[in-house]
């Protein structure tokens, strides 16, 4: 995006900078007063947001970070989306569906929700099904859902039974071989993915987008 | 008389021992031989064939169960087991609205689970700033409890004063401040007898030659803003969006967490004090986030619990590999930092001659290991830390956790003996 207005350009800058206050002021500006395109808004938004993306993989930002990039891009887009028009908002071309949920017994989601928030703004279609998540949800899920990839989140060391008898739930029901596993989660390590038989596993939101993007064959 | 003096005989000859070795790592001085904690909440119940529901419930099944446990493995430091798992009756006595536990949100055979929420609003920062006590009768203590839940028509207590003090009392006649007077005078009957209980055990233990390790427990000062005030992204946001208020409330919480933690403290007679840390990992927040927002009052308050004649120990959750020099900045041979994921080895090479160590056989291992990979596990712990002059308390990463087969317990204490005494 090197044919950037002044505008535009800051409005990407102040995103990425973490300046919410004069950064909502612009996208408001140009949303509500100069009527601009908010396709095009939104499209600013998303390289913003790969910047973001980019320092937090590189260890400049960490969670509050990605948190308050969440929050501008759910601010700007509740104005924005309103306005596009019908026929200009078919759906863009998505990277791949993931299903992500906390496996049964496990209550947590912070973890959870960054990594479906990051997988979003990395161009995957993501559906949360949420926490404690039982067995057979996750199977009746998966069916009417169809997702290139299962995310298994738990934070307690009780999820590593959840997520074993939820992967050997998949394989009794014949579906195992139809995506790929991750799991993820402040106890999750190596051992544990060999536990539960995931397919790999990641210690962050960075490391699961890296995932998902290696298994659709997309560069990392 | 304090709790150390209760044993006799050969009990406290073992006491005294047991005591000694801890005593001895926190001074940086060479114990006799490795100290093993046994730390553990619902592992229990697994232990004792007990349903969590029971472990949270039943004060003399828990006392039992943990006795055992106790008797059978023999630590050189034990946890007060039956304070940080029989709250079961005072929760629902209180009508605690923070935690899930057994028959109340989840099964009868699941740990509890703290509700991560906005329990404080943005906005509601210059009024907890301006009268905590204030806030938390009126604003706070309804939130999070139920029998509170009356008290939001409380006078406004300063500026009450001669004839305006007299009528200024009048909300007491209130129903709702009556109803939830009787609640709470209810409530701390249940947790009077909960301490009671709790306290029994403590002494039980100390009489059979039992010391405690953390017999005290606090928070650090972002942690129970965090956690129980502005919820977990609530408080990511207010980094950028309320930084000064935040960090004004900041150096209050430091002001009056180390007052209470002291006062605390003195009542039970334990000098140490846990401090489960839950957010400073590397992960969650930046070098500079963590030493403008995070370190500074936490320190603060350490230094203030040192200067009283406790030992902070805090329990450095996830990994904190990139804190290790700043949290190094304490004075030394005070304290105790039991690490959670933080490799141990990096950790006594950063630390090692200003704190003591405590930890951390990983929860994978210890959950889905072997017996041998227990062992394995203890000796290099003991090779490349207590060898080579670390005081090291061995212990699971944050104890034992709740699937742990037995036999890999009985392995970590058998491994101890065998390769540091």
């Amino acid at each position: 995006m090197s044919d950037m207005t002044e505008a535009e350009a800051a409005l990407v800058k102040h995103l990425a900078d973490m300046e919410e206050d004069e950064a909502l002021e612009i996208a408001e500006r140009m949303l509500l007063e100069e009527e601009a395109d908010p396709l095009r808004v939104l499209e600013l938004c998303r390289t913003a947001m790969d910047i973001v993306g980019k320092r937090f993989e590189e260890g400049e930002y960490f969670l509050p970070e990605l948190v308050l990039a969440g929050e501008m891009l759910d601010t700007i887009g509740a104005i924005a989306k309103p306005l596009i028009k019908q026929d200009e908002s078919g759906p863009a071309k998505k990277l791949g569906k993931v299903l992500i949920g906390t496996v049964h017994g496990d209550l947590h989601d912070i973890g959870k929700n960054i990594v479906t928030f990051m997988l979003d703004i990395n161009g995957f279609e993501v559906k949360d099904i949420g926490v404690d998540v039982p067995v057979a949800t996750f199977i009746d899920e998966i069916r009417a859902y169809g997702p290139d990839v299962v995310g298994l989140s738990g934070f307690l060391t009780l999820a590593f039974d959840s997520m074993k008898e939820t992967i050997a739930a998949f394989e009794a029901a014949g579906m195992r071989s139809d995506f790929k596993i991750m799991i993820g989660g402040g106890q999750i390590d190596e051992t544990v993915r060999g536990y539960t038989g995931a397919d790999a596993f990641g210690v962050n939101a960075v490391e699961a987008v890296a995932l998902c993007k290696t298994w659709m064959g997309v560069a990392a | 008389m304090t709790i150390h003096d209760l044993a006799q005989g050969a009990e406290k000859v073992a006491y005294d021992a047991r005591r000694q070795r801890i005593l001895d790592c926190i001074a940086l001085k060479q114990p006799d031989r490795m100290p093993v904690a046994l730390y553990a909440t619902f592992w229990l119940a697994k232990y004792g064939g007990l349903t969590c529901k029971e472990l949270m419930y039943d004060y003399d099944k828990t006392a039992a169960v943990a006795t055992r446990a106790v008797e059978e493995f023999e630590p050189d430091a034990i946890a007060p087991f039956v304070q940080v798992t029989a709250a079961g009756k005072s929760l629902e006595a209180i009508g605690f609205k923070q935690l899930q536990w057994p028959g109340h949100g989840v099964g009868d055979n699941q740990p509890f689970q703290y509700l991560d929420r906005e329990y404080m609003k943005a906005d509601e920062y210059d009024d907890f700033l301006f009268d905590p006590t204030g806030y938390y009768l009126r604003t706070y203590l309804p939130r999070v409890a139920s029998a509170f839940e009356g008290f939001e028509d409380l006078p406004i207590f300063p500026g009450l004063h001669y004839f305006r003090l007299v009528a200024g009392i009048r909300p007491f006649a209130k129903p709702s401040v009556r109803a939830a007077l009787e609640k709470v005078i209810a409530a701390a009957e249940e947790v009077d007898r909960f301490v009671g209980h709790a306290v029994a055990f403590n002494e039980g233990m100390a009489k059979k030659g039992y010391p405690l390790i953390n017999g005290a427990i606090a928070v650090s000062p972002y942690d129970f803003i965090a956690d129980y005030f502005r919820g977990a992204t609530g408080m990511m946001k207010d980094l950028f969006r309320h930084k000064d208020k935040l960090l004004a409330l900041l150096d209050k919480a430091s002001e009056f967490l180390t007052r209470q933690t002291i006062a605390t403290a003195k009542i039970s007679g334990q000098e140490i004090v846990m401090i489960p840390i839950h957010w400073a990992p590397d992960a969650f927040m930046s070098g500079k986030q963590f030493e403008t927002f995070w370190w500074p009052p936490f320190r603060k308050m350490m230094m203030g619990m040192i200067d009283a004649g406790l030992v902070p120990m805090p329990l450095w959750e996830a990994d904190c590999t990139k804190r290790l020099e700043t949290i190094r900045d304490i004075p030394a041979g005070k304290c105790i930092y039991w690490f959670e994921r933080t490799d141990m080895v990096k950790a006594f090479e950063v630390l090692g001659d200003v704190v003591a160590l405590r930890g951390n056989l990983s929860p994978s291992l210890m959950t889905t290991g072997t017996p041998q990979e227990v062992d394995a596990a203890v000796k290099h712990l003991v090779d490349r830390v207590w060898a080579k002059g670390g005081k090291l308390i061995l212990d699971g990463a944050f104890g034992l956790p709740d699937e742990t087969p037995v036999a890999n317990v009985r392995a970590m204490f058998d491994a101890a003996r065998r390769y540091a005494g």
